[in-house]
């Protein structure tokens, strides 16, 4: 199989996008040598990750046009499947698998009916739509304590075979403990690599250049004979189904999902200025946007820190500054990029060909 | 000859990625009805659009009274003393024929004498004077897009195939309209394809072909010249 | 000029049922109430309930309707309209805690002074940041749908950023002036004062608003710039500038909503913009975009099913709004009272 046919023959069409995204590949595929430590493994997982989900979150808003603010929802209820299925069937493989292949088909029936409801009538309900639903879903799922563990979240087993328990050889190489954890990464790692490969695949077949289509003048396409909401409400499903398998993957590395992990609206803007910054509309801006942000997070909230107590003497300015404030600044640099930098880092990069 | 109420020299319009008009020159003679002909989808109703602003010519020039209102906004177009009736009539049908007529007098209340004159013309007009106009008839509803470009005087009225649909009946009252309008002194530029109209109430008339005007001149000698409409408007035309 | 020829002008005759759907989505309402005193046991506590919901229907209806007739004037969605009654509760709050004297003194009139001047600062403060809101956030992405819900979400974070950078990031809670503090009994039922007036005020709004947009020039080109804004250009009349000054209006009546949302829970945080924001997007879309009747009654059903569902059932009161909205758009896609569009 040739290179071109495994990126479905989307190329990055830009040399110095194609030595980052060979970068990341690499730096991803080698990270536990590369970058021993947990912190750092965990970024790298993360980073996996949120990849996957950034990219079928593209899949909506890029190629298809249409803004929700329900992906979060959609991941978490990956990840709660895993959580769930764990809890109940005792750990397990078969509770990883039948976790995740419920929370995905839940997510998959809930974006059909989110999407036939609003898309039929115009596609700005949608974004409306979908914040209400899920906003209710994450007040639900913290009230609902029992079942979900409310704020606090469900820790549970993962089978041994993932764990830093299960050893699989003696000392170590380069320096790196082969064990269960190790295992645990390199499995994320291969789900969100198919994941983004399919994704890949997806908008780079007929249904997702009728989706582009769509987005630039569904007026036009329906008009050409193309059901609009149909490919609308498919890419819903797909988009959806690709974040809770992220989100049962993500649950799987933390062996923990509670509301800060998976539903939180700070994760929904993320995504956005994920998307945003990387480039809407490419799949690689996902993986760009993803591990520039997810690395910048780890060390933004320092970088504030630092700032606020340089400009302590002035009034008012560390109030600005102070670390719990990221969030502003976040919203700050998404209403510029949107203005300012809409194509993203992927966009310009290919421009200077 | 005295100099045109409105002119249009060389103006291109696109709408999308489509051309619609490519060059196109018009001139419209002050204080007569001036026809625009053609078949369907050459650019008339683009042409209308284009003299009030709502969309915008990409090259020319459109003069009004002298007074060059390429760039005017909407709004500063109609005020200048030019009234559109467009082809789906534009009426506010959430508000009454009385807020429609309101509404159309934009510089204060419909004047008296002149809202009799309305309804002398439009009889139906007085008896649903507060029936929301939405469940006016179509031929009310046509009757009602011309009573608020009479509302008030203006200068040139621009009208999109008033006749479309409409009973023979009606027809006539829209034509005694617009003949009325034309005795006041008012110029008016009226989209038609009903030919015989345009034959009785034109006095030149201008035919479209792709974005261009083909030919200009007295309505009478194109009704006379049956080999002429043929060539010009090939078989579309709709006889009477 | 020749005479009209003959025509008799004949409406055509409408049925009952036809006659009736109009009023439909008005009987709803009471509907609804039924309903509620039907699941209730209590008579007396569903008296209360009912005046709670109809009192937070209001409000909600004041916040809504800037939203629905900025959509419907000029096809603008504004997902930082929730940050407008942030903005609004924490400024007219700050007037109050200020004036801390009048609102504690047991006179009728200090207290109703405060309220007042709570409520100018804050609908001053929110119709300015409304124009400029308007100005920077909205007018660059006209037209473009997409940037529109990004852009003005981000303005909503940022807003409540500020509001956390400013206030604090703890709650503030108060207690309301003293004259609208407690109860009067009515058939057995405890009535909150505060309540019963917010009902009041919301219904006056409400007339006022439908007196304004039924019998003024300006409400005839809102009305009839919903429909076909286009056209009403035509006329001659600058629908920015009405777009402009109903965007600072709604904005300021979303900040009015803020200060009695803010006055019936007796508590303000940053977050409460974004969270009834949500409340706001259901009675907007089951009212119908761009109505102002049908935000009413939405906002109405919409506080009476929050209220009702959260006693019968306290987890599931955002859900039954859902609940709410799905059978309202599987009855009337458009909303209940679906606005005409030219375009």
């Amino acid at each position: 199989m040739s290179l071109g046919a495994l990126i479905s023959g989307d190329r990055p069409r830009s040399r110095l996008l194609a030595a980052a995204l060979i970068a990341i590949l690499i730096g991803l595929a080698l990270a536990p040598f590369l970058f021993p430590g947990t912190r750092s493994v965990d970024t790298a997982a993360r980073v996996c990750v949120f990849i996957v989900l950034v990219a079928s979150y593209d899949l909506m808003l890029g190629y298809g046009g249409i803004v929700s603010f329900a992906h979060t929802m959609f991941f978490g209820m990956g990840a709660y499947g895993v959580a769930l299925a764990s809890v109940h069937l005792g750990r397990g493989f078969d509770a990883l698998a039948l976790g995740s292949l419920a929370g995905a088909l839940a997510a998959a029936l809930l974006a059909a009916l989110i999407g036939l409801f609003s898309l039929r009538v115009r596609a700005i309900f949608f974004a409306m739509i979908t914040l209400a639903v899920a906003s209710a879903v994450a007040v639900l799922v913290s009230q609902l304590s029992a079942l979900t563990g409310g704020e606090d979240g469900l820790s549970y087993r993962i089978p041994r075979a993932l764990t830093a328990a299960a050893k699989y050889a003696d000392g170590k190489v380069l320096g790196v403990r082969i064990n269960g954890k190790l295992v645990n990464y390199y499995l994320v790692f291969t789900v969100s690599l198919i994941l983004f490969m399919v994704l890949l695949r997806i908008v780079n077949s007929p249904f997702g250049r009728v989706l582009q289509a769509i987005r630039e003048n569904d007026f036009r396409a329906e008009a050409i004979g193309y059901r609009v909401v149909a490919y609308r409400t498919a890419a819903t499903c797909l988009s959806a189904v690709a974040a809770a398998l992220a989100g049962a993957t993500y649950a799987i590395w933390l062996r923990y999902v509670g509301p800060a992990t998976t539903l939180n609206f700070e994760i929904m803007v993320d995504i956005l200025l994920m998307v945003v910054i990387g480039g809407m509309g490419t799949m690689y801006g996902a993986v760009i946007g993803a591990t520039l942000f997810v690395v910048a997070q780890n060390y933004l909230q320092t970088l504030l820190a630092a700032a606020g107590a340089a400009l302590a003497p002035v009034p008012a300015l560390p109030l600005l500054f102070n670390p719990d404030r990221w969030l502003l600044w976040l919203g700050v640099l998404f209403v510029l990029s949107v203005y300012f930098f809409p194509t993203g880092i992927v966009g310009r990069l290919r421009q200077r060909q | 000859m005295a100099d045109p109420i409105l002119r249009l020299s060389g103006v291109s319009t696109d709408i999308a990625q489509y051309h619609i008009l490519h060059g196109l020159d018009l001139e419209v003679p002050e204080g007569g009805v001036t026809m625009l002909l053609g078949r369907n989808g050459v650019g008339k109703t683009t042409t209308l659009r284009t003299v009030m602003g709502l969309w915008r010519a990409r090259a020319g020039t459109i003069t009004f009274e002298g007074r060059d209102i390429t760039a005017l906004p909407t709004p500063d177009i109609a005020r200048a003393g030019i009234a559109y009736v467009p082809e789906d009539m534009g009426i506010f049908t959430d508000l009454t024929v009385e807020e429609n007529m309101t509404l159309a007098a934009v510089s204060g209340p419909v004047d008296p004498d002149r809202l009799d004159w309305i309804f002398a013309t439009f009889p139906p007009l007085r008896t649903f004077w507060r029936s929301a106009a939405g469940n006016l008839s179509g031929g009310q509803k046509q009757m009602l897009a011309i009573a608020r470009a009479m509302a008030e005087e203006r200068r040139l009225y621009l009208i999109d195939e008033p006749t479309k649909g409409l009973a023979p009946a009606i027809i006539a009252t829209m034509a005694a309209a617009l003949r009325a309008l034309k005795a006041q002194g008012a110029s008016i530029l009226l989209v038609e394809q009903n030919f015989a109209v345009a034959s009785m109430l034109g006095d030149s008339a201008a035919v479209m072909d792709d974005g261009r005007v083909v030919w200009a001149g007295a309505m009478a000698e194109l009704a006379a010249d049956s080999a002429l409409q043929e060539r010009l408007m090939g078989l579309s035309v709709e006889r009477a | 000029m020749s005479a009209a020829p003959d025509h008799t002008p004949t409406m055509a005759a409408r049925g009952l049922g036809e006659r009736l759907a109009p009023w439909l989505p008005v009987l709803l309402v009471p509907a609804l109430c039924l309903a509620g005193w039907l699941a209730i046991p209590s008579g007396s506590s569903w008296l209360t309930l009912t005046v709670s919901g109809l009192a937070m229907g209001m409000m909600i209806f004041i916040m809504a309707s800037g939203l629905t007739l900025i959509f419907g004037l000029m096809d603008v969605i504004n997902f930082g309209h929730g940050a407008f009654v942030s903005v609004g509760a924490f400024c007219g709050i700050s007037v109050l805690l200020a004036l801390g004297g009048w609102a504690g003194a047991p006179s009728l009139m200090l207290n109703l002074l405060a309220v007042l001047l709570a409520v100018c600062a804050a609908m001053l403060a929110t119709g300015l940041m409304g124009w400029v809101f308007e100005r920077v956030i909205v007018r660059p992405v006209y037209g473009a749908h997409l940037k529109q819900i990004l852009v003005t979400m981000g303005g909503l974070i940022i807003t409540e950023q500020l509001i956390l950078a400013i206030w604090g990031p703890d709650a503030i809670f108060f207690s309301r002036p003293e004259t609208l503090k407690g109860a009067i009994t009515f058939a057995g039922a405890a009535l909150e004062k505060y309540r019963l007036l917010a009902v009041a005020f919301g219904l006056i709004l409400f007339l006022a608003m439908r007196g304004v947009l039924r019998t003024t020039r300006i409400g005839l080109i809102v009305r009839a710039g919903v429909e076909n804004g286009e056209m009403v250009e035509a006329l001659g009349y600058r629908l920015r500038r009405v777009f402009i000054g109903v965007f600072v209006a709604g904005s300021a009546l979303a900040g009015l909503g803020g200060v009695m949302w803010g006055l019936y829970q007796e508590v303000i945080t940053a977050h409460m913009g974004g969270e009834t924001l949500v409340l706001v997007f259901i009675v907007v879309i089951i009212g119908g975009l761009g109505s102002v009747e049908g935000c009413f009654i939405g906002a109405l059903m919409v506080g009476l099913m929050q209220n009702y569902v959260a006693f019968l059932e306290p987890k599931l009161a955002l859900v039954s709004n859902i609940a709410l909205m799905v059978a309202v758009l599987m009855w009337r896609p458009q909303g209940m009272v679906p606005v005409v569009k030219a375009k």
